[in-house]
Parts: C-alpha cells; structure tokens; sequence
C-alpha cells in the first residue's frame, strides 16, 4: 500500500474549518516555543503549580499510579512507568522504536479532517504514547497531564493508545493551565485502538481558563469483545470548547460507554457530544451527558450509527438550567442503516422541579440546601475509576456553585 | 395544636376549599374521609405549604403561631411532617441521604429502617421504580426520622399489602404515641383515607367527611365509615342537606 502523505494531507486542510464549533485563528496566538527543563522527580514541582494539576487529577506522588507523563506547552518534562508490560513515551519516541507505529497514526481520526487535525500534523509538539501489551492489566492508572503554561501559546498535541490483545488499560489525563495563563489554544489529537478483548478506561479532566479555547479530536477503533469506556469531566471555565469523539464498534460485541460531566459557567462556550458508529454485530454503546449551566452555553450532541442487525445502543442527556442566562442545547441523533437495529435517546433539559425542591424542604432543610441536593444528585454519574480526589474536586465546585448560583 | 380558620385554597385557575374550619389538639388522630377530588390533599398540602396550593384567604394556625404564609421548610422546622401519596422521584439522591436530610445527622434510624423492611433500599434512588407500597414504607421511614410533632398522612394504606399495612400500622401508632396513655401524647395527626382500612390498625379519634372542599359530617371515624361503606359518599352529602 502505498504510504499516505500526511503532511500533504494536513496541508490541503489547513483552512478548513470544523463542523461545529466557532472558528478559532490559530495565527493569534504566539509563535514562541516553550523550553521547560526535564523534572526528574515529581516532588519537585513548584508549589504553584501542585494545586492545578492536583486537581485535574493528576497525583504527584505518583504512588497509585502506574506511570506518568507530564507535557509542558511544548516540552515533555516528565514521563515514567512503573509496571512491567506497560509502556509510556512521547509519540516521537515510539516513532523511533516501532516500525509499525505508523499503523495507528492518523488512522482512528483523520489529519484532514479540519484545521485543527491539520495543525497538529503540520505543528507538531508531542502527545503521549502508551500501550498495554497483551494480556496485560494495569494495577493502578497511569496519569498523563497537558499543561499550559505560557500566556497565549497554542499546544498540539498527538496521542496514541493501544491496548494489545486481552490488555486492561485505565488512564487518566488531566489538561490544565498554569495560574496567571488565562488565554491559550489546545488542540489534542488522540487515537485509541482497543484490541481483541481488551478494554481501556479513559477518564480526562479538563480545567482550563476563561480565555482558553480547546479541540480536541478523538477517535477510538474498538475490536471484537473490546471495551471502550470514556469519562469526560469539564467544570471550570472555557472560552470554547468543542469535541465530538467517535467510537468505531468494529468487531463483533465491541461496546462503548460514554459519561460526560459539564457545568458551564457565565462566559463558558461548550459545545461536546459522543458519537458511536455500531459497524458489527452485537456490539453495545451507552452515551450518558449531565449538563449543567450557571450562565454559560452547552450544546449536547449525540450520535448512534447503527451499521448491521442485532446492535443495542442509548443515548442519555440531561441538562439543567440554573441561571436564565444560560442555554442548553441536546441534540441527540440517531441513524439506523438497516432493519434489526436497537437505537434509543432520551434527552431533557429544564430547571429543576419545583416539586422537588418543596419535597426536600418538606424535611426541614431550605430551598438554597434543597436545590444543592438536587444538583449534587443530578450530577452524580456514577463513574467507574473516578479517583477520590476528583470526586472531592467535584464536591468542592459544586460547594462554590452553590455560594454563586442559588 | 392545629388549627384551620376559614381557610380557602385554589390550585392555578380552580378553588378547591371553601372556608374550611377544623381543630386537632395534641394526641389527637383525627381521619378525613372524602371521595376522589373533594379536596383532601390540597388540604394537607396547604397546610404544609406547597407553592401550587395557594391559599387565598383564611389561617393556618399551628402551636399556636400564624403559619399561613411561612414556607414549607419552616412549617418543617415547627414540628409539621408530610407522608405523600406520590411523591417526586429525585434521580442521583438515595433514600439514605433523604434519611439524613430528616433527621439532621448521619445516623440513620437503625431500629426504623428494619421495622420498616427498608435497608435494600437505602442506596437506591428516592422514590425509583418503588411500588406504592413501597413508598408508603420510605414515607413512613423519613417522618419517623424527621421526629415530626405533627403528621399528615395521604392515604397511607393505598397500594400496600396486607402483611405491610400491619407493619405501617404499627409504626403510625408509634409515631402518633399510641403505646402511651392519652393524656400524655404530645403528638397528633391527621390521617386521609378512602378505603378506611387503616382503621383497623389505627385508632382514631374523631373524623369528618370532605366533598367538593366543604366538610360536611363530622363525627366518629367507626361510626363515619360504617355509614359510608353503607350508603356510599352520595348519601353523606344528602344526608346533611
């Protein structure tokens, strides 16, 4: 086969602007490169920037955690693992050591697919590469954080994610920005090929900034038996965000699970769906959003593709209006190809129930308590491998939610 | 302990109650009988609070405090409880959690959530797929550990099984003092049936009969209910005419 010409690709794309989403300029933002020293030991990093990573997720005694890679702008400072039968390295040096790397560039997403995909083929920094060999499972996650330190810098990032046959790989990746940045641009490619019986949990926590603008582009390639199952939590400001990952159910009984955490506040601009294209029978997917605004917009999209007979797959989203300002959009969609196909949605948006709140207060405790209830509850998806210290993140922007909306 | 002045309620475009007057003192169990639609749950849901339920003149009385125009939570605080015929299922809050929200603290009733057969349903989502009777129970479960000096009771027999009815009769008893002599209950309740069948597990102390929002027979509950179940709610309203 011959070999396809990326850059020619990237190049012919680079104007082309995304489906959905307001069209960032990437010329805006600054040209310069960034040159973070190497960190050896993660205790070392400054205090600053302890607090924004720890709460992306991100542990920095790395004690129950296989590996971690940490990427600075453009720079990769920090990139270890643990455990036998895992690996974690920069795409570059993958690139080095496997011939075969190449299969799984640009083949779970397409490099022309916009100009986003375009720039981080055409200006590359990094991105992660990790893979799990067969029959390998991870005792505890591996981490990996993207961070944004520079005022006005953009950060391309690749990733690639393997999990080899019968492998069990559980990530989770932490994009955050340093203090005083409060503009930037994040595009971040990731490829995730989930083998033959092997399953990947991908939880990414995304703390970004008011001025911050964000792409990413997602694409997962699910085999026979494979499990995909995908944790996307966004509650701090963003300027613009906007995502559609795509799973392809492959292999017969493949199954994909999405949850999705947003909470928009004043300024916030999201627009973030899941879609799953069910391409061989008796494969499965669940795509459940919680959406939340204070002020901000959010467009839910949701997509099922049923490709063949005998594939079940629903699709969930809920979104709760907290101040009128803000607005929210579901658009859930559902394409069946042939007859046999089980495709289901249901999608609501609205304030909360009136009737629930007196419900509560009928106990004894005030509206304002009552609603943080309720909101507490309608965000609690649960989530499989959410770490602790997420879940008290959470606790804690729904505690300042509460002071600022109610 | 509870008192009704004249009281007129509407829901959005209708009223309901028409100066409505009634009086239950402390140890009190007083039952409201009434067909489909008189107006029973608007009752108790005016007198705990409820925005759709807008009363339009008349009091509200409760220990002796105007509580007319208090909101519910406070109605809550002053020793007032709810036992709703249906209430709202809240996706993501256990029943656990409503358990502690009642009660104030963590421990949840221990003793209470087994008299009740409720501990496979602590962790579950209130109100989520329960059977009616099973709504009753995590009702009953919640004023038991919200310590109400005051209870109402939507039909609290409806959808229950006659092995749970017995339990549930037992605990309403417990709630409402029964186990002490009458002259030392503090607590009271009103009670709203249409079967009557909780009667049989509750005694109660006086009753009157509720149709198209006027009480129209008052009297005692036996004696109230032998009538309807004789002549039927029809024969009530003639009855007084």
């Amino acid at each position: 086969m011959p070999k396809i010409d990326h850059k020619k690709l990237a190049k012919a794309a680079k104007e082309k602007k995304a489906a959905f989403g307001e069209d960032v300029d990437i010329k805006s933002f600054g040209k310069k490169k960034s040159s973070h020293a190497y960190i050896r030991d993660l205790s070392n990093i400054k205090e600053a920037e302890r607090e924004n990573l720890l709460t992306s997720g991100i542990d920095l005694t790395g004690k129950e955690r296989s590996g971690t890679y940490l990427q600075m702008d453009h720079n990769v400072v920090h990139c270890s693992v643990k455990q036998e039968g895992l690996e974690l390295m920069s795409v570059d040096q993958a690139r080095d050591k496997y011939s075969w790397f190449e299969d799984y560039w640009w083949k779970a997403v397409k490099v022309d697919a916009d100009k986003y995909t375009a720039q981080a083929e055409l200006e590359p920094h990094f991105g992660y590469f990790i893979r799990a060999q067969a029959g390998v499972e991870t005792i505890f996650p591996l981490q990996a954080c993207l961070y944004l330190g520079m005022q006005g810098t953009s950060q391309h990032v690749h990733n690639v994610i393997i999990a080899e046959e019968g492998a069990s790989l559980h990530i989770i990746t932490g994009c955050t920005v340093a203090k005083n940045v409060k503009a930037g641009l994040h595009l971040g490619v990731s490829e995730f090929y989930v083998k033959k019986n092997a399953k990947i949990t991908f939880t990414m926590v995304h703390n970004w900034a008011e001025d911050v603008s964000v792409r990413p582009r997602t694409g997962t390639i699910v085999e026979e038996n494979g499990l995909f199952l995908s944790n996307y939590i966004c509650m701090k400001p963003v300027k613009s965000l906007q995502m559609y990952p795509v799973s392809n159910l492959v292999g017969p009984g493949a199954t994909a699970r999405y949850n999705t955490i947003l909470v928009a506040p004043p300024g916030s601009n999201m627009d973030v769906g899941s879609k799953v294209v069910l391409a061989a029978p008796n494969t499965k997917a669940e795509v459940v959003a919680r959406t939340l605004t204070t002020g901000g917009n959010i467009i839910a999209r949701g997509q099922l593709i049923g490709e063949v007979k005998s594939v079940k797959a629903h699709l969930e989203c809920r979104g709760l209006i907290l101040k009128e300002s803000g607005m929210i959009h579901a658009i859930p969609e559902l394409i069946g190809k042939v007859s046999g196909v089980d495709l289901s949605h249901e999608a609501a948006v609205g304030k909360i129930a009136q009737e629930e709140i007196e419900y509560l207060m009928s106990r004894g405790i005030s509206r304002e308590e009552a609603t943080a209830t309720i909101v507490r509850g309608f965000l609690n998806v649960q989530i499989e491998g959410l770490p602790q210290v997420l879940k008290k993140e959470m606790d804690g922007i729904l505690d300042t939610l509460e002071k600022e909306a109610f | 302990m509870l008192k009704i002045e004249n009281l007129c309620v509407e829901i959005p475009g209708k009223e309901i109650l028409k100066n409505v007057n009634l009086e239950v003192n402390a140890g009190e169990t007083f039952v409201l009988f009434g067909p489909n639609g008189s107006g029973k749950t608007t009752l108790i849901m005016a007198i705990m609070g409820f925005s759709n339920y807008k009363v339009t003149s008349g009091r509200i009385i409760f220990k002796g405090e105007d509580i007319t125009h208090l909101p519910v939570d406070e109605r809550a605080k002053r020793g007032l409880g709810l036992m709703f015929q249906r209430p709202p299922t809240i996706k993501g809050v256990s029943l656990k959690q409503m358990v502690e929200v009642c009660s104030g603290k963590k421990d949840y009733a221990k003793e209470w959530v087994d008299q009740l057969n409720m501990e496979s349903f602590l962790e579950r989502d209130i109100n989520y797929g329960f059977s009616g009777g099973e709504i009753k129970r995590s009702e009953l479960l919640q004023l038991m550990a919200q310590g109400c000096d005051f209870v109402l009771l939507d039909e609290p027999e409806s959808g229950v099984d006659l092995e749970n009815i017995c339990v549930m009769g037992k605990t309403i008893n417990k709630l409402l003092q029964k186990d002490h002599h009458r002259r030392d209950r503090t607590k009271a309740g009103l009670i709203i049936t249409h079967t009557g069948y909780i009667l049989d597990y509750v005694e109660a102390d006086r009753g009157c009969v509720l149709i198209n929002g006027n009480f129209i027979c008052r009297g005692n509950p036996r004696e109230l209910l032998k009538d309807i179940h004789r002549s039927g709610y029809q024969e009530c309203a003639v009855c007084r005419k």
